[in-house]
């Protein structure tokens, strides 16, 4: 009895009822409306279940390569951000240098202001160079928002492998190269996949910019998100909605594995 | 011979840290550098294992010039003051490392690791993580990693001095019981002159990046040659003058006693000189009296004739170690 009317343990229950309610209601909603024939108040349930918005959203060429340039651009964003920004990581990381903390509050400050000013002179900058309404241009404008997880998150994750490690791997007989490979590489890895997952889903979810730059002649899910709203039943928009939060969901599901439940997190005492 | 250097100098962000340092280790012979922090010790020990480069002059390893190869090229191998296990592998994988570096077939990593396991008494260990097992269990899995290497010698970075008092006892002894059975060349540094006394063939104190002797633990203890190493190996009371008719009076040099050659009785006999007893500290294995005469105030260990503060006892000086300009002369 007095279990069920202990008042801390009450208001708990009803937080954890109310946090659920505010994470997953929309969502839910969300489901709901993209299997829906009909939704519409005051009516308590759907009036019939159909797939049928689906088979429109995957039928419709629009929308069909809107999904397509996004699962092309995103991987290839994150692919250029790892070669661009891993190396500057590790010499932020791990190396003393004049103007590295220039260098690191340089990159936040890029984060720091509204972008649309800065895509804005991007665009400007595009014309003259023929970047407009192109695959590079696109790729460019994502770069700039995955920057910041690549550089910060990996350097951290660098400078956070103890010197002592690595000499005690040259000390067994190998390489600089094979230390950083199996040492080094190794025990920053959680960071970097971690930078990875974040900076996927900045490239994927980026709309201003590649809107900008890319509209007409390039959608991704997310700027063919505008158009959608406007132009098609809401339960086309719940169902391409749905698709755009796949990615988040998967990724986010994998690096909780990985990182938090995998061999990785014995290395840093998480559990 | 095991270990050679010859010359060795090193600077630091412009300060002297080791200067033209020489030191000959022979074959299978357990050597401590014992020092101070800021001695040098640690930075010498990291110029043998080729962490450090040296500025001048040179290191031989089992006879073999190897001051211009990295440390992977070394016929050494180290034991880290922090262990420096590898947390993503196993203590197998961690000891396994070398030997795959090397390039050996499975088969033989398997033997070995296993041999070099047993060794220290971990097999039990081997797939354990290096966060799943204690400081001792991680010593010696770090003490295997080194040993499996086969390495011409072995070198020590203060290896007990994150493990509690009673498990250093027993992983000093361990240690030098290994030392022993595998007459292999061993190099260790540490601040604990307990530790560098009992456990090494030859010990080398060291001072300001110089070594200031080097000798048995029984010479170091017996006949400190600098006023420095008396000091630093066990405890001294220093006066200024020279010790006449059981006295200290005034002249040139230094006269050190050691707190245990000093005899004290309540009545007076032959030799003794009268003082009073300022303090009485119980040591543990022995009492701690201080007293003071008229040339001076004594510390005396001792377990006889314990007196009470305030008592009027006598002391005699029964050795005495005589310096000038902070060498031992007698």
């Amino acid at each position: 009895m007095g279990k069920f009317f202990n008042p801390a343990r009450l208001a708990l229950n009803a937080a954890v009822v109310l946090m659920v309610f505010f994470i997953l209601g929309p969502i839910v909603w969300l489901a709901v409306h993209a299997f829906a024939s009909n939704w519409q108040y005051p009516n308590l349930y759907p009036s019939g279940l159909t797939l049928h918005w689906w088979s429109q959203v995957f039928l419709d060429s629009a929308l069909a390569s809107a999904m397509k340039n996004s699962l092309i651009t995103s991987p290839i964003v994150v692919i250029c951000s790892m070669i661009i920004c891993l190396p500057a990581a590790y010499a932020v990381g791990r190396i003393k240098f004049w103007g590295r903390r220039v260098f690191m509050i340089g990159i936040f400050s890029a984060n720091s202001f509204p972008k649309i000013g800065l895509f804005a002179a991007i665009a400007t900058l595009y014309y003259s160079l023929n970047l407009m309404g192109t695959f590079v241009g696109v790729i460019i404008i994502q770069l700039l928002g995955t920057i910041i997880y690549m550089t910060w998150i990996p350097a951290a994750a660098f400078a956070a492998v103890p010197r002592s490690l690595e000499e005690a791997a040259r000390d067994a007989g190998a390489s600089k190269f094979t230390v950083f490979r199996t040492i080094t590489l190794r025990m920053a890895m959680p960071g970097i996949l971690v930078a990875i997952v974040m900076s996927f889903l900045a490239a994927f979810d980026e709309a201003q910019g590649t809107y900008l730059v890319g509209a007409p002649a390039i959608y991704t899910m997310p700027t063919e998100m505008y158009s959608l709203v406007q132009n098609y039943p809401i339960q086309v928009a719940a169902v391409f909605s749905l698709l755009l939060a796949l990615p988040s969901v998967l990724l986010l599901g994998l690096a909780r594995k990985h990182i938090m439940g995998g061999q990785l997190a014995d290395g840093f005492q998480l559990k | 011979m095991g270990l050679e250097l010859r010359g060795l100098k090193k600077i630091l962000g412009g300060r002297v840290i080791i200067d033209d340092l020489d030191l000959s280790v022979a074959n299978g012979e357990m050597v401590s550098l014992l020092g101070p922090s800021g001695c040098g010790k640690t930075t010498t020990l990291r110029m043998i294992a080729g962490f450090l480069e040296v500025d001048a002059g040179n290191i031989l390893l089992a006879g073999r010039d190897v001051t211009n190869l990295g440390p992977d090229k070394r016929p050494s191998a180290m034991v880290f003051q922090n262990y420096a296990l590898w947390p993503h592998m196993s203590a197998a994988k961690n000891v396994a490392y070398p030997l795959k570096i090397k390039g050996l077939s499975k088969a033989e990593i398997n033997t070995k690791v296993e041999a070099a396991l047993e060794l220290v008494n971990l097999l039990h260990h081997k797939n354990s993580r290096p966060g799943q097992i204690s400081g001792g269990e991680q010593q010696r899995v770090a003490l295997a990693r080194a040993l499996v290497q086969e390495p011409d010698i072995l070198l020590l970075d203060e290896p007990l001095s994150n493990l509690d008092a009673k498990l250093r006892e027993k992983v000093r002894e361990d240690i030098r019981e290994l030392q022993r059975r595998l007459g292999i060349t061993m190099v260790i540094v540490t601040h604990d002159q307990e530790e560098a006394l009992s456990i090494s063939d030859r010990v080398a104190v060291m001072n300001s990046g110089k070594i200031e002797q080097f000798s048995t633990p029984r010479e170091l203890y017996l006949r400190p040659e600098t006023e420095y190493v008396a000091n630093f190996i066990g405890s001294i009371n220093r006066f200024e003058g020279v010790l006449e008719n059981g006295e200290i009076t005034s002249g040139v040099g230094v006269t050190g006693v050691r707190p245990e050659d000093l005899q004290i009785s309540l009545q007076p006999f032959e030799g003794s000189h009268p003082g009073v007893v300022e303090l009485v500290i119980p040591r543990g294995h022995f009492f701690e009296v201080v007293v003071a005469r008229r040339d001076g105030k004594f510390r005396i260990f001792t377990n006889e004739n314990i007196p009470m503060v305030g008592e009027n006892i006598y002391v005699r000086i029964k050795k005495a170690l005589y310096f000038q300009d902070g060498k031992l002369i007698a």
